[in-house]
């Protein structure tokens, strides 16, 4: 009977991750649509496949190799049981040992399933930035860099619990990976746009940014519905277990509060754009929602739900200022994808040491790590792709729309000739 | 024969046709269009960026009408199409060479 009760707490916790990871898997569709829905109709073919062909590369590369420099799992997950190498007896144990308290007994392929949708989010980030005028390819070549060894390496010194090179283990608090997942993301991006350059004609001869509006802004929105939604696994998940009431009130914690910070950033993202700008913005609203949700990754556990909607609404209001600023600075990010989860991510992990147990001096020594290193890296691997066989397209593909030079077609045709 | 070309606000299109098949016109084709008269544009917002939008929605009415019923075709759709204020619009008339229903080879009047 006993074992029964520890055979179920194995069956939950494994189950929980499974599906807290189908739901950040979820965001993946999130980001298409959000993506889909900010560009030009003439590039929405060419972003749509770059979201799905990095998911699909994600989950590859981490196999293959990127599970074994984070968490020693194993090239092509070698230390995951598969269905007949399980060895039932010695899990049982381990499971009967933590108990409800300790630590969370699971299937290590639920692990790997939960980890691997954490990276696709954070190669997904960059797809936003560069989107419009990057080579297809060239993409999905820095894709398989980042998802196989960038993100891994910077994922091992922290969650893997692995030594930094000349600074030992860190003591950095991150619950989700505002800085491990989102800041990575957006540090990785930087680098590309910085490499890549501003689309032709954002920025005026004066300097003053043009508008070079989305085509479809129902899309965009119901992106950003899914990506809240997938939020709760991101948050949720990252707490590891289920069994037991201390942990499964921590749970709902998390969803509670991932809800309300997500809430925040939208009401003062849409407050500050219509005192700024003199309209309701609807693109600056749902990146602040989305930079709400990306605030309270660090600690999504430990605050009330009123906090977590402070928390969000800075970054809300963090997030508004950054997307001005960059564009000020030439930085072009068709998305806001840098602001949103690499201004606002820098904010989530520093609102861990202001509000919660973290310390400064950690905080920002593990960001100035994952930074450092993801920036460093991803600036070389840019400028190489960029020596082999170029990132960015001719102006002419530029205007024609990328859909039809990385792609031959368009998301929305309007004279193909139909024999029938 | 003559057509009758007219730029109306998108509104106005189903007063239009009513109008035209209530006095016989049986056919029309309908485009959309955007355009501008002395009807200024707008500005827009989009991240902060201001951007002028001179091209506004129209939509446009063609109908090949027999000369004896276009003037009161012209009077129909003006009068239909009218709101007083700025940008309702043009009608534009220009004669056709010839006519030709594809279907049963009739031309010239027979075919309108």
């Amino acid at each position: 009977m006993e074992n029964q009760i520890f055979e179920l707490q194995y069956a939950l916790d494994t189950f929980y991750f499974l599906i807290c990871g189908a739901l950040v898997m979820w965001m993946a569709a999130g980001f298409a649509m959000l993506e889909a829905g900010l560009v030009r109709s003439k590039n929405t073919t060419e972003i749509l496949t770059k979201n799905i062909s990095l998911f699909a590369i994600a989950s590859t590369m981490y196999m293959v190799c990127g599970y074994q420099f984070m968490y020693d799992g194993g090239f092509f997950l070698s230390g995951v049981d598969t269905t007949g190498s399980l060895d039932k007896a010695a899990v049982l144990a381990a499971s009967a040992e933590n108990g409800f308290d300790g630590d969370s007994v699971y299937s290590g392929a639920s692990d790997f399933f939960f980890q691997v949708v954490f990276v696709a989010t954070a190669m997904s980030i960059v797809s936003g930035a560069v989107a419009e005028r990057m080579k297809l390819w060239a993409f999905l070549l820095f894709a398989v860099v980042m998802t196989g060894f960038i993100y891994p390496i910077e994922g091992g010194w922290t969650w893997g619990g692995k030594d930094v090179p000349f600074l030992g283990a860190l003591d950095y608090s991150d619950y989700a990976g505002s800085g491990i997942v989102h800041m990575a993301g957006a540090a990785a991006a930087l680098a590309g746009v910085l490499v890549l350059g501003a689309r032709k004609g954002k920025y005026g001869k004066d300097g003053s940014a043009q508008a070079i509006p989305g085509a479809n802004l129902p899309l965009a929105t119901l992106g950003t519905f899914i990506l809240w939604m997938g939020w709760f696994g991101f948050n949720g998940g990252s707490t590891l277990k289920l069994g037991g009431i201390e942990v499964a009130n921590e749970v709902a914690n998390v969803f509670m509060n991932t809800n309300a910070a997500a809430s925040g950033g939208l009401i003062a993202a849409l407050i500050l754009a219509r005192l700024m700008f003199g309209k309701a913005d609807l693109t600056m609203a749902l990146n602040g929602a989305l930079a709400g949700l990306v605030a309270i990754t660090a600690d999504p556990a430990s605050q009330s739900a009123l906090m977590s909607t402070i928390i969000g609404a800075i970054g809300g209001v963090l997030v508004v200022l950054s997307i001005v600023l960059l564009d000020k600075i030439k930085i072009d990010d068709p998305v806001g994808a840098i602001s949103v989860h690499g201004t606002v991510g820098i904010w989530g992990v520093l609102a861990v040491a202001i509000f919660g147990d973290a310390s400064f001096g950690g905080q920002i020594v593990g960001l100035l790590a994952i930074f450092v290193w993801v920036f460093v890296t991803s600036l070389i691997v840019w400028l190489a792709i960029k020596a082999i066989m170029g990132i960015r397209v001719s102006e002419q593909e530029e205007y024609d729309g990328v859909d039809l030079s990385e792609c031959g077609m368009e998301a929305y045709p309007e004279f193909a000739s139909s024999k029938g | 024969m003559k057509l009758i070309t007219a730029i109306v606000k998108p509104f106005k299109l189903d007063d239009v046709r009513q109008a035209l098949s209530d006095i016989g016109v049986q056919g029309v084709t309908v485009t959309e269009v955007k355009g501008f008269g002395r009807q200024k544009g707008h500005t827009e917002l989009y991240r902060g960026a201001e951007y002028v939008v001179d091209f506004l929605p129209k939509v446009k009415v063609e109908a090949g009408v027999a000369d004896d019923i276009a003037d009161s075709a012209i009077e129909a759709i003006a009068k239909v199409a009218n709101t007083g204020k700025i940008g309702d619009g043009k009608i534009f008339v220009t004669n056709i060479e010839q006519t030709v229903r594809i279907r049963t080879g009739e031309t010239g009047d027979e075919a309108l």
